[in-house]
């Protein structure tokens, strides 16, 4: 907690072309550059410091896959070997055969996966221009029933909440299955679909509030006042 | 040099000569773009306003355009058909392609797509309402969005335009002044400036002016440039987390 604290102190937003801090100590990392004896941000977001290494946490802009990311995605293609999955990025997933839990005939891929189908995935791997998914694991693989929704992927982390604290009260107040994507799609699967509009509404207020304390403490309030 | 400046002390609406209309510089406006921004020279009838809305990094169709070793930028200049008094043919023109054009070097300059091959930063730029310097509305307002899109840029652009009112320099021309016919007729002069290495990444002249006069426009362009940058980037720290 008191680390937090204390890391919280530092942060602030900059701007392209701020100069973050100034001396030989500091490391530029992801989104600064050094510039003789200064550290520049080089793109807009919140500037932290680990340590002596500086970097920027995005605030804004396209959703930047990372290896481990759970995402939802759709399936825009189907090769020979496997699915081309879009998840808003600049460049497309692609889900191999291999990569599936169990056994697919390889002439009708399409039987699992067809095109426009949603699927839950995990991110195996960012090489350069190609980001390899997966589907093995707990949770991972076809979207079926309940609905998606579409939130600002920068505000994922806040509706997740602390630990998932936030998440695990919307799962416990709706009685709903929530899958959140790092990339801004949630996928709610409920009993009813009254109970999936409520869990899309509180969702949805989350999405709007800005960063406050105690945020998870206003949402318990909230589901009192419109359940 | 001295003895024959111009008779006049201020401009036809009050202001300085080496000060802008008030500045409006808004971010996060369209909120189904990546980023957006809206930046507005002046104020109500007198106002040149532009909005300009990034998409992306995203792939760049139709293919053969993507380039393997770096992503591009596009920019879309587009002047709206109820921006001016007389209603604009709307859709791309000779005027709007070259204005797109030069905004697309002007910002390319800060712009960092390596990280981006085959892919495409889309900048669509909409001229609400016009009145004089709309290309230096519209990069600013640009200039904005890309930072807001999270593109990553070294530095941030401030443009300006500077007119020459019969021998006397001044920023930001409005209508009227762009066409400020006596003396040595109508002069008008639209810069750009990056914030940290102060280069310029625009300028076109429409008129006639002296070699030593155009130092001085772009001396007195960079101040106001910079200004703007600041206005930029306090607009961009007011959003703060949210949009």
């Amino acid at each position: 907690m008191s680390e937090e604290a204390s890391e919280k102190k530092k942060r602030k937003i900059v701007a392209p072309g701020d100069v973050i801090v100034s001396g030989d100590d500091y490391l530029p990392g992801d989104g600064t550059e050094r510039d003789d004896k200064e550290i520049i941000a080089k793109r807009y977001g919140l500037a932290d410091e680990f340590g002596r290494l500086i970097k920027i946490i995005p605030l804004s802009g396209v959703f930047t896959p990372r290896r481990g990311n759970v995402i939802i995605g759709k399936v825009m293609d189907i090769t020979f070997n496997g699915w081309i999955v879009e998840f808003g990025t600049a460049y497309n997933g692609f889900l191999p055969l291999s990569e599936c839990p169990r056994y697919i005939n390889q002439n009708d891929l399409a039987e699992h996966f067809a095109i426009d189908d949603l699927m839950v995935a995990k991110i195996s791997g960012v090489k350069g221009r190609g980001i390899d998914l997966t589907i093995k694991g707990r949770g991972l693989g076809k979207v079926e029933k309940g609905i998606i929704m579409r939130v600002n992927s920068n505000k994922v982390p806040r509706i997740i909440g602390k630990e998932g604290s936030m998440i695990s009260l919307i799962k416990e107040k709706t009685g709903c299955e929530i899958t959140v994507g790092q990339n801004g799609l949630i996928w709610i699967k409920g009993n009813n679909i009254e109970d999936e509009i409520l869990a899309r509404k509180s969702i949805q207020f989350i999405e709007e509030k800005p960063f406050i304390e105690g945020l998870t403490d206003k949402m318990e309030t909230w589901f009192k006042e419109n359940k | 040099m001295a003895e024959v400046k111009s008779k006049y002390t201020k401009r036809i609406d009050g202001r300085k000569f080496n000060e802008t209309r008030k500045v409006i510089a808004k971010v996060g406006v369209v909120p189904e773009a990546d980023g957006s921004a809206m930046f507005s020279f002046g104020e109500g009838k007198e106002a040149t306003t532009a909005i300009a809305a990034v998409h992306g990094p995203r792939t760049l169709h139709p293919q053969h355009m993507q380039n393997p070793k770096t992503g591009i930028l596009r920019v879309n200049y587009d002047m709206l058909s109820f921006s001016v008094n007389e209603r604009a043919r709307p859709g791309p023109n000779r005027r709007s392609k070259e204005i797109s054009e030069v905004s697309k070097w002007a910002l390319s300059e800060v712009l960092e797509l390596k990280d981006f091959p085959n892919a495409v930063v889309d900048v669509f730029i909409s001229i609400t309402q016009a009145n004089a310097s709309t290309r230096c509305a519209g990069i600013n307002a640009a200039s904005m969005a890309l930072a807001h899109a999270g593109i990553p840029m070294k530095e941030m652009i401030g443009s300006i335009s500077v007119g020459k009112l019969d021998r006397t320099m001044v920023v930001d021309v409005n209508k009227k002044e762009e066409d400020y016919e006596e003396g040595e007729g109508p002069t008008d002069i639209a810069l750009a400036f990056t914030e940290r290495k102060g280069k310029v990444t625009l300028m076109q002249l429409d008129g006639k002016i002296r070699p030593t006069e155009l130092k001085e426009a772009v001396e007195i362009g960079r101040k106001a440039a910079m200004e703007i940058i600041k206005i930029q980037k306090d607009a961009l720290k007011n959003v703060g987390g949210e949009k």
